[in-house]
């Protein structure tokens, strides 16, 4: 099992509401075509607490994460993440508000496979303007939280799907973000790891100003979150806890 | 991220070699063909740096480089000496003879003929004797190079094992009696022919017998006085052309230039070591950034500025092409230390490295260009789709 991750990251003044999204649209153009991604989407997501985006293929989980985590600009409707509107800012400054704000975990995890974990896990740190050593350093314990100490200075490459995805949220989390977006966090690991990586995502959503949102298709986890939401057409369709699911399973 | 940049680039060990060697080959084949044709332009004109007395070269206006031989009147030497600021001037003889070695064998060799009095224009180092010797009878100094290979005497007269010419040696030029009086080191002609050197007078008693034997006139300026002025005055008054040293030398190599088809065949060989470095470092380049086109858009999502992605794919790209630079011109150096020079000209002056260095920049600049633009275009949000 994981060690536990510990709250030593820098405490956090913010909103109770970390997202607040209304009637968000987005309209992608691929010539004459026009293919809507999002038809109006609400979502509010509370500091503390751990959101899963569900539902089929195409119907605007992975447009609607990235407009929040201000990678893609929206069409239309309302947005503001920890008091902020992202596609106000300049593309600078949107940038440097993904930097601190934002921690990201990739399905594919995108680990540099010539950079050891340590170096990896460090790049946040080091994009922020800290040098290496110190960035190192920090790396390395957010390793040992996520049970990787000792192996700092390994290849991603010699990791199992498990411990990559590891490194990836150790590398999301060591900049301390206030938001952390997890795209398909578990569907490359198998039942019992991704269940495991699932837990760690929780338990780190669930520290004081922070807010987990997570894209999957994977309803193992979803008993880990606080809210499920699903999502249709571009519309968020229905919202489940746990106890609903259970009861609906019952 | 610098060091990440470079941890990234030496970590695709495969690709980091094969684009190594790629720009290594190409900046060889680059700067070892054009140190080859610098070589061989400078045999064109080797005589001319080998004989640094003359401030002027005089000869007739038809000539178009230095062995394009357009003989004139002796007159011409005292016309030149009459010329107000021409300190000094004499003639010069040079031509193609038959040369006999006495193991019978045959040989065109390229005789220069000095001033008999002031023996200016002789060789640029003796080995062997001394330039005085000349004024000895019948007497002759030979070319190093020379007396190992085409004077090398298969059978000696004395018998033995073949040897090379040596001093005492006696040759017949042209039927008449030469003794080798000394052993010179001069520039390799472009002919590749033996040089001989011997007096004015000796050389037009062996040259087959001709109305006008003066080759061209050399002339040195009194102090002070304008070079181009008594240009002026020498075309004025004698119709003949001169030129200094640095003119007769571009003269010559702009005649190769434009009249052969050398600078096309060595040019085809230097485009196409470019487009190596093109084909494959370029290419490899362009193919090591698009592998790490998902790391970099990784990065960008994470926050990693525009400045910084551009930052580490251009630190990836010059490390690259100096490493890749540093080698081939090491082979190239190395190349040119090992080959004999009189088998192949081989001269490396500093504008090699620098063309080469620029192919270089030009291959690793447009590979980390259309990069930097795939870079630039990386939409963050494609993170997400896998």
């Amino acid at each position: 099992m994981f060690s536990k991750v510990e709250s030593n990251m820098t405490p956090i003044t913010t909103p109770e509401i970390a997202v607040r999204a209304s009637g968000v649209e987005k309209v992608y153009v691929s010539g004459d075509t026009n293919v809507v991604a999002l038809r109006g989407a609400d979502l509010e997501v509370h500091c503390g607490e751990v959101v899963i985006l569900a539902g089929p293929s195409g119907c605007g989980k992975t447009s609607f994460i990235s407009i929040i985590a201000g990678l893609l600009a929206r069409d239309g409707g309302k947005l503001e993440v920890m008091g902020e509107d992202p596609q106000a800012l300049s593309t600078e400054a949107r940038t440097a508000w993904r930097l601190r704000t934002v921690g990201f975990v990739f399905q594919q995890f995108n680990l540099i496979p010539t950079l050891s974990i340590a170096e990896n896990a460090a790049i946040p740190l080091i994009l922020q303007g800290m040098d290496r050593r110190s960035a190192c350093v920090k790396a390395r314990e957010l390793l040992n939280q996520v049970g990787l100490g000792g192996r700092e200075q390994s290849s991603p490459v010699r990791l199992s799907g498990g411990q990559q995805q590891r490194v990836a949220i150790a590398r999301a989390l060591v900049n301390s973000p206030k938001i952390l977006v997890c795209d398909e966090p578990t569907s490359a690991l198998d039942g019992a790891t991704g269940l495991r990586v699932m837990e760690l995502v929780a338990q780190v959503g669930r520290m004081p100003g922070r807010a987990v949102i997570v894209v999957s298709h994977d309803d193992r986890i979803y008993h880990l979150a606080d809210r499920i939401i699903h999502m249709d057409d571009g519309r968020i369709d229905r919202i489940e806890t746990p106890a609903s699911l259970r009861n609906a399973h019952a | 991220m610098p060091i990440f940049a470079l941890k990234m680039l030496f970590g695709d060990s495969a690709r980091f070699y094969g684009m190594l060697l790629g720009l290594a080959f190409s900046t060889l084949l680059i700067s070892q063909q054009a140190s080859i044709f610098v070589g061989l332009m400078s045999r064109t004109f080797g005589f001319v740096t080998d004989t640094p007395q003359p401030d002027l070269w005089i000869v007739d206006p038809a000539q178009r480089f230095l062995d394009d031989n357009k003989p004139l009147r002796s007159t011409a030497v005292q016309r030149v000496r009459s010329i107000e600021g021409i300190e000094w001037a004499v003639p010069l003889f040079k031509g193609l003879l038959v040369v006999n070695l006495p193991d019978g064998k045959r040989q065109m060799s390229q005789v220069i003929g000095i001033d008999d009095a002031s023996l200016i224009a002789g060789p640029p180092f003796m080995l062997e004797g001394a330039l005085t010797d000349l004024r000895k009878p019948d007497a002759i100094i030979v070319d190093e190079r020379a007396t190992r290979r085409e004077f090398k005497m298969i059978n000696p007269p004395e018998g033995g094992e073949p040897r090379p010419l040596r001093v005492g040696d006696t040759l017949e030029l042209n039927d008449r009696r030469a003794e080798v009086v000394g052993i010179c080191k001069a520039t390799q002609t472009f002919q590749s022919q033996p040089v001989i050197y011997t007096t004015y007078s000796r050389a037009t008693q062996y040259a087959p017998m001709e109305r006008r034997m003066v080759t061209m006139v050399l002339a040195g300026l009194a102090p002070g006085v304008d070079e181009a002025q008594i240009i002026k005055s020498i075309a004025d008054r004698t119709g003949l052309s001169a030129f200094n040293g640095e003119e007769f030398a571009d003269k010559t190599v702009g005649y190769w230039m434009r009249e052969t088809g050398i600078p096309i065949n060595f040019g085809t060989a230097i485009v196409l070591g470019f487009f190596v470095g093109v084909a494959v470092a370029g290419q490899m380049f362009y193919n090591f950034v698009l592998d790490n086109l998902k790391y970099f858009g990784a990065m960008k999502a994470m926050g990693a500025s525009r400045k910084t992605l551009l930052g580490m794919v251009f630190l990836q790209a010059s490390t690259i092409a100096v490493l890749g630079f540093g080698l081939g011109i090491g082979m190239t150096s190395a190349f040119g230390l090992t080959v004999p020079g009189e088998r192949l000209a081989f001269r490396m002056t500093w504008h090699i490295p620098l063309i080469a260095a620029g192919a270089v920049i030009i291959i690793c600049t447009a590979s980390a260009a259309i990069g930097m633009w795939r870079v630039l275009r990386l939409d963050p949000a494609d993170v997400f789709k896998g």
